[in-house]
């Protein structure tokens, strides 16, 4: 699409939100749950496109800002192993566990690798047959396939010291959660994209059936995201509340049932703890008994105890959309992205990240 | 050589030591003046002098249109251009790791020699040590160089205004794709290669055109945004660029896609960022795109009044958002 | 944490494919995908391929736009609205 064709879009669909905002006549609340959609709309410039009543919010769509304290010192404490390699995504080494990070134990020694893929950890343990390699096993929906799929691929190769720590988290059973939060006050939900692709839209046919609310799934490019935005406007004025889904390129109402099938094979539902939100139901996954073998927690069990920080940090209040980032006392003074408190400032996706980086702006063009 | 491998003899200042310079080094490098092999080099410079120095730990050292000697002699060359110089001399200080292989020595002094003729600088000084093996990673170089100011030019941040236009070289973040395309199993067509170049050529012939040209800045590590975030700061103006206007080659646009990164922030070794009063910004971009290194040059934006001292990008749909500084190391983001 | 990007299968040997976008080719996995085929567009995340791309998003904002404007619609995709009203 052209740039011209892309503002000629993006300009009748605030127009849209607009009429349509102005018709619901009083203020309107949408949230993403999506870290990938925060970053987008921050990227993209969309809230100073928005009309006054129209206001967005992060979720806790951010899958390192929401794992937890404990995840991240038991990570820390494999990594100081002389017999352990940690594979990873990039995001997890800045995340402050209750004593230290994963940058810190890196650089006085620890073998951590950064991975692009979890099936790149099939190949260091090949290469490091005398050494435990264990994955860093987070993110939703759309991620846990693909461990999934590492571990299968593993157990092929006949590979024994390839192992996962798991906290992958499900995005439907914390939304259960905020909606029952008397705090928090949303009139419908930008859907994720992306964990729709596996799981499809049915997973989140709760929305309009329990709570009346509407949800859109969408894309990350600037248009499909003002078109969510557009239709959710629309449901919201009109007293409507269904699930639409406006990535339909990659979204079907089934998803990814080969992607499911595999993550149930290695994984089973769990109760979860969320940072800043707590324990969540049936909101995780554990690897299953059958699995056990390439379950670091169960071949080499910590005993270790994570005493909660207090700090000021609202996190947890900025994780559920009850606060914005700039409400909390710490944000860009003791918290700033290189000095992070909070997980909300580590992860590039963190809620708070991204007002940090995209939204201090003094350049203020329309809203 | 009687061995193709870097030994501890070869820095121990004996006859291996000798034989390194005469028989590698030398037939390189070799011109009147480091002939000489004194302790220092003497040679003439008229007027105000430009200094500099750099050192460059790359990995890997050989990627996609170059090699560490490549960034080191360009790097240097460019440091004295973007400081209103014409570069005339420079050393270069070599640190080999035991073991490091002659063959690659010799390719990495000749492509040094290379850019040196092409940015018509000679290499009039220099040194070598060997470290064990272990102590450093194959190869380190620091280049220093010194270069006559060009007369009549006042290069500095402070004198940018609000209204001058910035004007960029050319296609951004060739050089971070391929080394970034290379770490992390991407694979790049060959028409995709570092954008390392000498840019005095350029430089010269911008501030031959428009002496009071305010900033010349090569956009290296931390990429366009480091640049721009560092002249808004010292300048006190805002800097609103247009997303639209900036060039990108869609493989490094893929690159950047496929592992999260903002081609803002990626390193260049061969372009150059022009802050230009706006009734001259025409005239120097001919100049620019008559240059072999500048041939994609355009505007990417201006200075303003408004956001003193911080950077806005306007997005193709009309929102605009604050480009800031580079936090840290570029990792892929999956997350 | 969902970054994926649509590309154009361009060669499948068993379980692993490569992808190509923009020029830049990587090898993915088919685990989650087993039926991909060459010239097919794949979604990509995290070294898989996680989903066929079966069409642009630039004809389906039209056609959204064309609604707004009074056209019956069509971008409802394979849900059907009425099943959770």
């Amino acid at each position: 699409m052209s740039a011209q064709e892309e503002r000629r879009q993006a300009q009748e669909l605030v127009a849209v939100i607009e009429r349509e905002a102005k018709a619901a006549g009083r203020p309107l609340r949408f949230m993403e749950v999506c870290g990938t959609h925060t970053v987008s709309i921050f990227r993209a410039g969309i809230r100073q496109l928005l009309p006054e009543n129209v206001e967005l919010v992060s979720g806790p769509g951010c899958p390192v800002c929401v794992t937890p304290d404990s995840y991240m010192d038991k990570a820390i404490a494999y990594a100081e192993r002389d017999d352990v390699i940690i594979t990873t995504f990039g995001d997890m080494l800045k995340v402050p566990g209750s004593r230290s990070s994963l940058n810190e134990v890196r650089a006085k020694g620890a073998d951590i690798r950064i991975v692009y893929s979890p099936l790149d950890s099939v190949k260091v343990a090949a290469e490091n047959p005398d050494k435990k390699v264990v994955f860093l096993a987070v993110g939703f929906e759309t991620t846990a396939p693909t461990a999934a799929a590492t571990v299968i691929a593993a157990e092929k190769q006949g590979l024994k010291n390839l192992y996962m720590l798991s906290a992958h988290k499900l995005v439907p059973p914390v939304m259960h959660a905020l909606l029952n939060d008397p705090d928090v006050k949303v009139d419908g939900f930008i859907l994720p994209g992306h964990v729709c692709v596996i799981t499809g839209t049915k997973p989140f046919a709760f929305l309009p059936a329990q709570y009346h609310l509407p949800g859109v799934v969408t894309g990350f490019e600037a248009v499909p995201i003002l078109r969510s935005l557009a239709r959710l406007t629309t449901m919201a004025a009109r007293g409507e509340a269904a699930v639409e889904n406006e990535y339909p390129s990659v979204v079907r109402t089934d998803g990814n049932p080969v992607s499911r099938q595999l993550t149930e094979q290695v994984y089973e539902p769990v109760d979860a703890e969320w940072r800043g939100i707590g324990m969540v139901p049936k909101s995780g996954l554990r690897m299953r008994d059958a699995f056990a073998a390439h379950d670091i927690e169960r071949i080499l069990p910590l005993d270790i105890q994570t005493v909660p920080k207090k700090t000021a940090c609202r996190c947890g209040d900025v994780l559920r959309g009850v606060v914005k980032p700039v409400e909390c006392p710490l944000f860009g003074k003791a918290c700033i992205p290189t000095h992070a408190v909070g997980p909300c400032m580590v992860s590039v996706e963190g809620v708070c990240a991204a007002w940090y980086k995209y939204g201090r702006g003094r350049f203020i063009y329309g809203k | 050589m009687a061995n193709d491998c870097i030994t501890m003899a070869h820095g121990a200042g004996g006859k291996i030591s000798r034989d390194l310079m005469e028989k590698v080094i030398l037939p390189e490098f070799g011109n009147p003046l480091l002939n000489e092999l004194h302790d220092g080099a003497s040679v003439n410079m008229s007027g105000n002098v430009a200094f500099t120095t750099d050192s460059y730990v790359v990995q890997p050292l050989f990627f996609p249109g170059g090699n560490i000697g490549k960034l080191a002699v360009c790097g240097t060359v460019n440091d004295l251009s973007m400081t209103g110089a014409v570069p005339r001399y420079i050393s270069v200080g070599l640190i080999l790791e035991e073991g490091f292989p002659i063959k690659d020595l010799r390719t990495i002094l000749h492509t040094m020699r290379q850019m040196a003729d092409k940015a018509g600088v000679m290499i009039v000084t220099g040194d070598t040590k060997v470290v064990a093996k272990g102590q450093a990673d194959g190869i380190f170089i620091n280049t220093a160089g010194i270069g006559d100011i060009i007369p009549g030019t006042h290069i500095s941040p402070r004198n940018v205004k609000p209204g001058m236009k910035v004007l960029l070289s050319g296609f951004i973040g060739d050089h971070a794709a391929t080394v970034m395309a290379s770490r992390h199993g991407l694979e790049l067509p060959p028409t995709i290669t570092t954008d390392c170049a000498p840019l005095n050529g350029l430089t010269k012939a911008i501030l031959e055109t428009a002496p009071d040209v305010p900033v010349l800045r090569d956009p290296t590590r931390g990429g366009v945004a480091a640049v721009l975030n560092e002249i808004a700061e010292s300048s006190g103006c805002g800097i609103l660029i247009e997303e639209d206007a900036l060039p990108i080659r869609p493989e490094v646009q893929g690159v950047c896609d496929i592992l999260g990164f903002d081609p803002l922030y990626l390193a260049n070794e061969g372009k150059c960022i022009a802050f230009v009063p706006a009734e001259e910004a025409d005239a120097v971009l001919a100049v620019m795109r008559a240059n072999e290194y500048g041939k994609d040059a355009c505007i990417i934006g201006e200075t303003t009044e408004e956001g003193a001292g911080e950077v806005g990008l306007r997005t193709p749909i009309g929102g605009i958002r604050v480009v800031d500084m580079p936090l840290g190391n570029l990792v892929p983001r999956i997350c | 944490m969902c970054l994926a990007v649509p590309a154009k299968v361009v060669a499948v040997d068993q379980m692993m494919g490569k992808v190509e976008l923009s020029g830049v080719t990587r090898d993915v996995s088919l685990m989650l995908l087993p039926e991909t085929a060459v010239g097919d567009y794949v979604l990509v995340h995290a070294g898989f391929a996680i989903q066929k791309v079966e069409k642009d998003d630039f004809d389906e904002t039209n056609d959204l736009l064309a609604e707004m404007h009074g056209a019956p619609r069509k971008v409802e995709g394979p849900l059907d609205r009425e099943q959770f009203s």
